[in-house]
């Protein structure tokens, strides 16, 4: 089973931390928004890529099963 | 509209256009679309039986993605199926791009038509209730041409599902599909973010069918004549007819009926061949006149183009405007009518009508052009719904399509003499909570 992650552009606000958390899958742009990988989080991110959805502090990131 | 009904039955032959519109262009009463079409809705006796026909027929949604309907007729059925909970159906006519009046003319000139269709949707799904999503800010008083059409249903004794009636506000973004659903639910018609999707969880929580009013006029006519009647115009990869709003240079407006496949060349009339034409709207995509005389009207053709039918939309820009000025117009009223939920768009559109303003006028900074391509690229994909997506593709047709036109910019000149807007659009409004509701 994949996981995919994916952001709620409605609920982020850009406060950042998920792309301090993942850098290898999160980037910002240039007005602060994650700009997010959507392939499947590979088993050695596997952590950090939970870390990253917890810190968000609007619940904007979320993993799907793909 | 000239093409008259030929043939030996009232009904004409199965090639011949129009099918949705009276050939006489005024407004189809109960009696007179009982007289063309039979006064009975073609029900098929239980949800689900009517939803092979559609499939077999090949129809795709009218209101801009081309999406198959039997797709989603089956995903509400078994979705209101899977969760015992009974289906909706929304009948979407809320034609919320400025350029565009098919829907209005439809609604306006064969109400009965699209009524038809939204029953047989509802039986197809399993609905019991329907609702017809509408604008009122229109040339003609739709909603009232509705509620005398469904008066006139209701003596015929035609009507099973009540159908309420319901406005939407005049944004942009009112016609699509979960800023409906959220609208109708009470909520402001603004866009939500998938999932859900409507047809899972929409109005009320239950699974939701919104269907264009166009889409539904079409339905109706395959209960009635069959998958094979509706496939004998069009193409066979996307069988049927379409309604379009052509706009000429002249600055003339119509809706016309037309099958899928059509030449663009037949379709534009006169144009010079160093113009530009806009296909399928501001979301749409700028093409040089040149390159579209050589295409046909369906996404196949188009999409080696970068373009798509979209809702139908041609317009040919006057020889004497300019293309950038025009797109920069068009494209502050989308950045006015951002939702604003979403970053990306709140931040990249307002910066690209500043840049397309920029250069719009003389002597342009060199970074704008530059700025304008890194925001369109940024922007798409990113939004809870297309919005910033379709914008971006329009300002990336034009930095293509008017290249020569942003060079002269740059040394000081422009070829457009006329400095009158061309393109519809309504007048700017600031945003406040209440234009959403």
């Amino acid at each position: 089973m994949t996981e995919r992650l994916v952001v709620n552009p409605i609920e982020c606000d850009g406060h950042g931390a998920c792309a301090e958390l993942l850098p290898e899958m999160i980037t910002l742009d240039e007005w602060g928004y994650p700009i997010v990988d959507g392939r499947p989080v590979p088993p050695a991110l596997d952590r950090d890529a939970r870390a990253a959805v917890s810190a968000c502090p609007t619940l904007a990131l979320r993993l799907l099963r793909s | 509209m000239t093409t008259a009904m030929r043939g030996t039955s009232a009904e004409g032959t199965a090639t011949d256009l129009p099918r949705l519109l009276p050939a006489s262009q005024q407004p189809q009463e109960w009696h007179a679309h009982a007289a063309r079409y039979g006064g009975r809705v073609p029900f098929r006796g239980a949800p689900g039986r009517l939803i092979p026909d559609v499939r077999e027929a090949g129809l795709t949604g009218r209101g801009g993605a081309a999406f198959p309907v039997h797709r989603k007729l089956e995903a509400v059925l078994d979705a209101a199926t899977s969760r015992r909970k009974t289906a909706v159906v929304i009948g979407n006519g809320a034609e919320s791009e400025p350029a565009s009046d098919k829907d209005a003319t439809l609604l306006w000139l064969a109400p009965h038509l699209v009524l038809d269709g939204l029953q047989l949707a509802a039986e197809a799904v399993g609905a019991d209730q329907a609702i017809l999503y509408t604008h009122a800010d229109r040339r003609h008083d739709v909603g009232r041409r509705l509620e005398q059409a469904l008066t006139q249903r209701r003596q015929a004794g035609v009507e099973r599902v009540t159908v309420q009636l319901a406005q939407a506000p005049p944004r942009f973004l009112s016609g699509q599909e979960t800023a409906v659903v959220n609208h109708l639910g009470g909520g402001p018609s603004i866009p939500t973010f998938i999932p859900p999707r409507p047809s899972e969880r929409g109005f009320d929580g239950a699974p939701t069918l919104v269907q264009n009013a166009e889409t539904l006029a079409h339905l109706a006519l395959i209960a009635r004549h069959g998958p094979r009647w509706f496939r004998q115009v069009g193409t066979a990869a996307e069988p049927g007819s379409t309604l379009c709003t052509i706009r000429r240079a002249d600055g003339t407006a119509r809706v016309t009926e037309v099958p899928l496949g059509m030449p663009l060349r037949d379709l534009l009339g006169p144009v010079t061949l160093d113009g530009a034409v806009l296909i399928g709207g501001y979301h749409g995509t700028w093409l040089p006149v040149a390159q579209a005389v050589q295409l046909t009207l369906d996404n196949h053709a188009l999409q080696a183009a970068g373009a798509r039918v979209g809702a139908g939309i041609v317009i040919t820009l006057p020889p004497d405007s300019c293309g950038i000025a025009e797109t920069a117009r068009v494209v502050r009223y989308l950045a006015l009518e951002s939702a604003g939920q979403c970053g990306p768009c709140l931040n990249g559109l307002p910066r690209m009508a500043a840049a397309l303003a920029e250069l719009a006028g003389a002597r342009p900074r060199r970074q704008a052009r530059a700025d304008l391509e890194r925001w369109a690229g940024l922007v798409t994909g990113r939004g809870a719904c297309h919005h910033p997506d379709g914008t971006a593709r329009l300002v990336r047709s034009a930095l293509v399509t008017f290249a020569a036109e942003l060079d002269r910019h740059g040394r000081g000149r422009c070829s457009g003499t006329n400095p009158r807007p061309f393109l519809p659009v309504p007048r700017a409004q600031a945003r406040t909570e209440e234009d959403w509701t």
